[in-house]
């Protein structure tokens, strides 16, 4: 797999000797691309893993090294483990909430509709927008003396009405809406190519077969859709895993830190309050729960593809 | 389907749909508003008469923002698209050895938390502030050459996926022919490149133009901020009119809307490649 050269061509000794050199060249042309990745994200990476374990917690720099102390005070700390359990909820709520609608988009879009691409791309232009204009618009849209709360009450449904991202118990929710709002459409797009690569054949055998529309679905397509539904997964999971903009537009910390996450977090201790070690740790942290759910996937993937 | 059925199926995809431009329609509505009609318990209430004065307000705020945006995202995705498309041609036809090692070590560049790499990006800013006298911290020109470098891996990947759909006897035809490395990324990659082209550059001008944690740990100067840092300071000030931040907002949003609008096939087609397998 590693080269493609040699055994297709001609023996000549001049080509094949040309062809090294270009080989060597080929290297010595993504050089500069590697060199800076690797310095920008590898390197910075270990820089940021040594502020990490040093003493730098004022605005001067001190990086002698304390071990794992700032490792321990952060999982000690009453702000972190209420981050921690906000991302575990964030994250939950919302794959499910964009695999749900996703799902449920690209099924519908599927059944030969009319006017589909206008749907599509109703469904997909949130994506498009940045964090920052969709959280200011959600503020909002979830300010509870307006916005959704006023329709529910025009339609009659005052008993829906919330105090959305104003009450701790269910703020981290309101910012789950908005985030599905912006990347359900991500799901939906991503079934819709699955479904459209399962043949009409396929189909018309399980119908021929007996089966109803809905075994259909749910015995033969979904199943050849769980791919997907992984690629969706891990995609969907390390945004929600590192999420800050969103949350930043739209609640900020919220109310007793109800909507905090590690990325506002991380944020306001190193660039807020100058304590740069506890705010690399936090870093650290984050990249290590990314690094769990991403670099298994890298390698799923790279190695899936090899033997083309 | 059954006649019942596809109503109710296009009665939850219309009611779906007009959930979906709920914002927006907040957005317009309100931003479309003069000054003296804008209530809060009259948010979905259209505007009795067309008024730009929010427009007109937001504008002159965010006027200066919006250029340092342009400034930033033109550069930014030529530089990035430039390099995708050379290290995609490498890797997908030139594949030397250890190229498949480096390969997947690119990509996780591209799904990194930023912040994982913020302190360090800043000091070293920074340092080559002081020791060469460039100014790359606090300015536009800094936060081009970081969206340039952490935007290589996925153009990278965008272009090695779709160099590896031409023919690798293409290449080798081209080979025997006598063209090297260069003459065939010239004469026979370059000229298919167009699509592959058009992706990036849309995925990048999103991107970059809707980036916020580099922009605001980069850019201190409210004058060199770029627009979302911008808009967040507006939406996040006490004293300005909630209208005039709604149509800050849509201001910001406009560039990758009409974007979206105009190109979303291609638009689709970057999104998709970050999940790898589109």
């Amino acid at each position: 797999m590693a080269t493609i050269a040699p055994a297709h061509l001609p023996p000549q000794p001049l080509v094949r000797r040309r062809i090294r050199k270009d080989y060597a060249l080929a290297a010595l042309i993504v050089l500069p691309s590697l060199l800076a990745v690797g310095v920008f994200v590898y390197g910075f990476i270990g820089w940021t893993g040594y502020v990490a374990v040093s003493g730098w917690n004022s605005f001067v720099p001190d990086l002698s090294f304390v071990g794992l102390r700032n490792f321990a005070d952060l999982f000690q700390s009453f702000r972190f483990q209420i981050d921690l359990r906000n991302t575990l909820i964030f994250t939950a709520a919302f794959l499910a909430g964009c695999l749900g609608l996703g799902l449920l988009l690209a099924v519908l879009l599927d059944q030969k509709v009319r006017g589909e691409a206008v749907f599509r791309n109703i469904y997909l232009f949130p994506m498009s927008i940045s964090f920052i204009v969709s959280g200011t618009a959600w503020q909002w849209l979830l300010t509870p003396s307006t916005g959704v709360n006023l329709l529910l009450e025009a339609a009659g449904l005052d008993r829906l009405k919330s105090p959305w991202f104003t009450d701790p118990k269910i703020a981290i929710y309101s910012v789950v809406i908005a985030a599905v709002w912006q990347l359900s459409g991500f799901t939906m797009a991503m079934y819709l190519a699955g479904l459209r690569g399962i043949s009409d054949e396929l189909r018309e055998a399980a119908r021929v077969d007996g089966a109803s529309e809905w075994q259909l679905y749910r015995h033969v397509i979904l199943p050849l859709l769980t791919p997907i539904t992984l690629s969706a997964v891990i995609v969907l999971g390390h945004i929600s895993l590192k999420i800050f903009d969103l949350v930043f537009a739209m609640t900020g910390s919220g109310p007793a830190f109800s909507t905090d996450v590690p990325g506002i977090f991380m944020f306001e201790t190193t660039f807020r309050g100058n304590r740069f070690a506890e705010g690399a740790a936090i870093a650290i942290v984050m990249l290590l729960m990314v690094a769990v759910v991403v670099i298994p996937y890298l390698v799923w993937s790279t190695r899936a593809e090899a033997p083309e | 389907m059954r006649r019942p059925a596809r109503i109710f199926m296009y009665l939850l995809l219309v009611t779906l749909a007009l959930g979906y431009l709920l914002p927006v329609y907040v957005l317009v509505n309100n931003g479309l508003k003069s000054f003296q009609e804008v209530s809060l318990s009259r948010m979905w209430e259209p505007p009795s008469r067309l008024s730009l004065d929010s427009f007109a307000q937001a504008y002159r705020r965010l006027a200066p923002n919006f250029r340092n945006s342009l400034l930033l995202v033109v550069p930014a995705t030529i530089g990035a698209a430039v390099l995708g498309s050379i290290n995609g041609y490498v890797l997908a036809k030139w594949k030397f050895a250890g190229a498949d090692v480096v390969f997947p070590l690119l990509l996780f560049g591209m799904f990194i938390p930023y912040q994982s790499v913020l302190i360090p990006l800043v000091q070293f800013l920074q340092w080559v502030g002081r020791t060469f006298d460039i100014r790359l911290y606090g300015s536009i020109t800094g936060l081009v050459l970081v969206h340039i470098i952490y935007g290589i891996p996925i153009t990278t990947l965008i272009f090695r996926n779709y160099y590896a759909s031409v023919p690798s006897e293409v290449v080798e035809a081209a080979r025997i022919d006598g063209a090297g490395l260069a003459g065939t990324y010239r004469h026979v990659i370059l000229p298919l490149s167009m699509p592959g082209f058009v992706v990036v550059i849309i995925w990048e001008v999103t991107q970059v133009w809707n980036e916020f944690l580099f922009a605001v740990a980069i850019t201190g100067n409210p004058a060199r901020q770029p627009i979302q840092v911008a808009l967040r300071n507006l939406a996040g000030s006490q004293i300005v009119e909630w209208n005039v931040q709604m149509a800050g907002a849509l201001l910001a949003a406009l560039p990758p809307l009409l974007v979206y609008v105009f190109l979303g096939r291609y638009f689709l087609r970057g999104l998709l490649a970050g999940a790898l397998k589109g």
